[in-house]
């Protein structure tokens, strides 16, 4: 089907195109290939990807061009289950195959080094200048550096891995763990809130118990946690005591969980109560926008970007919009499921806009699954919807695994972890 | 002088053809953009369901596919997961975050979206 709609296009593309240059030499009639209407996307994780495909598949006249640095995209969904040892790299790696071939959207693999608001044109690493009717600004998330004394990205990339962007961060994670000897201490320190992918820490935790339970059973993971309280953690807690019993602890903020500096040499944090000694040292730093939106001035005090909740347009520089962890969306968690949601959204708005049309009031969706265990999973829902406050949750719907599910339920959700990975990986990028 | 004349002509008759063709061109609308046109509200309602069921409900793995339902199924379905009568882990969180109509006009969007597909 889409075959057929890409080469209907195309022909509609050579018609209109060869009518407007037979127009031209009467100079009265503007070319219709004038009046293709161009959108630029600046990142092709789950926010931009699926804007770009969306855009094309309900409206296949747009020129769609993605700027894109990394020709494969590792997701941050699943590289828990890498650490584990249940994936590999292979596996969470997406390409932009399907998005050129199948959908017709222009990939650039180039970064954006710049925006201009005022003359509408993105400037690339590569010199390029792209100018665009409608932007989309999807740069998923930066880390405050300095937030935590003693760390830097020089020592995330040696001793101290945050491992929350996927791709080489996974990798050496990874490798310290499966260097490490069994007895050994793993030390994951969460960030306070917002931040990417509320559970991830967590299911990260549950992964690499996993595996010390398997292969270095006397080993130990502690969790020092920059927040009082956490995604899903009375699910968590309870797969944890029921797999790994002794093998987990997590403190709080105020109970001294909140790092407040490290040391590479003696592989150490601190916090308010003392200094704690690990063999893998797992830092999450605070995060904020990407780089991208602060430098074209698309943040506000806060880091992130704000933007109007039914189009996802910036509140700051109109004809621009910001999708996924980079945005403020109300009670939307920073999430890949968010960011896809938000990019359909978007997608929609922008095609409405394009027509002179409103858009349609929006409706969102956040669904994520956290494995515990192989045969254990737990579950996320939330349907979102705008009020005149912004983006709140539809009273009465969403929520968490019930407390009391039993062993085929965690199954089942297990399962479906697993069937939502394909199937979300597949609708964006495939 | 008569060689410009006749390819003056020739040009306006190309001119009228591809005219002709032109609008014929624009005026036919994919069978996605008429989905839209027809029922942009189950549109935006629906979109964010692909995300776990698939583009347009064809699931590629253990996630139900509902690719080739009817809408009075995919509507029968979707009421069933909110009251509870039928059996789910998390359809039944989705479903309560919809209203009755809301349901009908994303049955409706899937029940026919597959159908402009053929």
């Amino acid at each position: 089907m889409s075959h057929k709609i890409s080469r209907r296009d195309f022909n509609k593309l050579l018609v209109t195109g060869v009518a407007g240059s037979a127009l031209g030499i009467f100079g009265t009639i503007k070319p219709a290939f004038a009046a293709q209407k161009r959108v630029v996307i600046i990142g092709g994780g789950f926010g931009g990807a699926s804007a770009a495909k969306y855009l094309r598949k309900l409206d296949p006249s747009i020129a769609v061009t993605l700027v894109e640095p990394k020709a494969t995209f590792y997701t941050c969904p699943f590289s828990n289950w890498v650490l584990g040892g249940l994936r590999t790299m292979a596996d969470i790696g997406q390409t932009y195959t399907a998005l050129k071939s199948r959908h017709g959207v222009n990939v650039l693999v180039d970064s954006a080094t710049g925006i201009d608001a005022a003359k509408a044109t993105v400037t690339l690493k590569s010199g390029k200048v792209l100018h665009y009717d409608r932007l989309i600004v999807s740069p998923g998330i930066d880390f405050k550096w300095s937030a935590i004394e003693g760390y830097s990205e020089a020592l995330s990339r040696t001793k101290m891995p945050h491992a929350y962007e996927a791709g080489s961060q996974t990798i050496l994670l990874h490798k310290q763990l499966l260097a490490m000897k069994n007895g050994g201490r793993v030390i994951i320190c969460p960030p306070g809130n917002p931040f990417r992918c509320p559970p991830g820490p967590y299911e990260r935790a549950s992964l690499i118990a996993h595996y010390l339970k398997a292969k270095k059973p006397k080993s130990k993971i502690l969790i020092l946690d920059a927040k009082e309280k956490f995604s899903k953690q009375g699910l968590f807690k309870k797969g944890w005591d029921t797999l790994y019993p002794g093998m987990i602890e997590w403190r709080s903020g105020p109970t001294g969980g909140k790092v407040t500096k490290v040391d590479a040499a003696s592989m150490s944090v601190t916090t308010d109560f003392g200094v704690e000694k690990g063999d893998v040292i797992n830092v999450i730093p605070p995060q904020q926008a990407g780089k991208i939106a602060f430098k074209a001035g698309l943040t506000d005090a806060s880091g992130w970007c704000p933007v109007n909740p039914s189009t996802f347009e910036s509140t700051i520089h109109p004809g621009i919009h910001v999708i996924g962890d980079a945005c403020i969306a109300g009670a939307m968690p920073k999430s890949g499921f968010a960011a896809s949601s938000q990019g359909k959204v978007a997608a929609a708005s922008i095609i409405r806009l394009f027509q002179g049309k409103e858009p349609a009031p929006p409706s969102l969706v956040n669904t994520c699954y956290s494995l515990i265990g192989t045969d254990y999973g737990i579950s996320v829902a939330g349907v979102y919807s705008l009020s005149p406050t912004g983006i709140i949750e539809v009273p009465g719907s969403g929520g968490l695994t019930p407390m009391d599910a039993d062993a085929d339920h965690l199954r089942e959700e297990a399962m479906f972890a697993e069937g939502w990975y394909r199937n979300i990986a597949q609708d964006i990028w495939g | 002088m008569q060689v410009t004349i006749r390819s003056l002509l020739t040009t306006c008759f190309v001119f009228s053809a591809l005219l002709g063709a032109g609008a014929e061109a624009t005026a036919a609308t994919t069978p996605a953009q008429k989905e839209v046109e027809s029922n942009p509200r189950g549109q935006i309602l629906s979109l964010s369901c692909s995300s776990c069921h698939g583009t347009d409900g064809k699931s590629a793995g253990v996630i139900p596919s509902f690719y080739g339902k009817s809408p009075e199924y995919l509507e029968t379905a979707l009421k069933d997961f909110k009251t509870g009568k039928r059996y789910s882990t998390v359809m039944g969180r989705h479903a309560k975050g919809y209203t009755d109509e809301e349901i009908h006009l994303i049955a409706q969007y899937f029940g026919t979206v597959w159908q402009n597909n053929k």
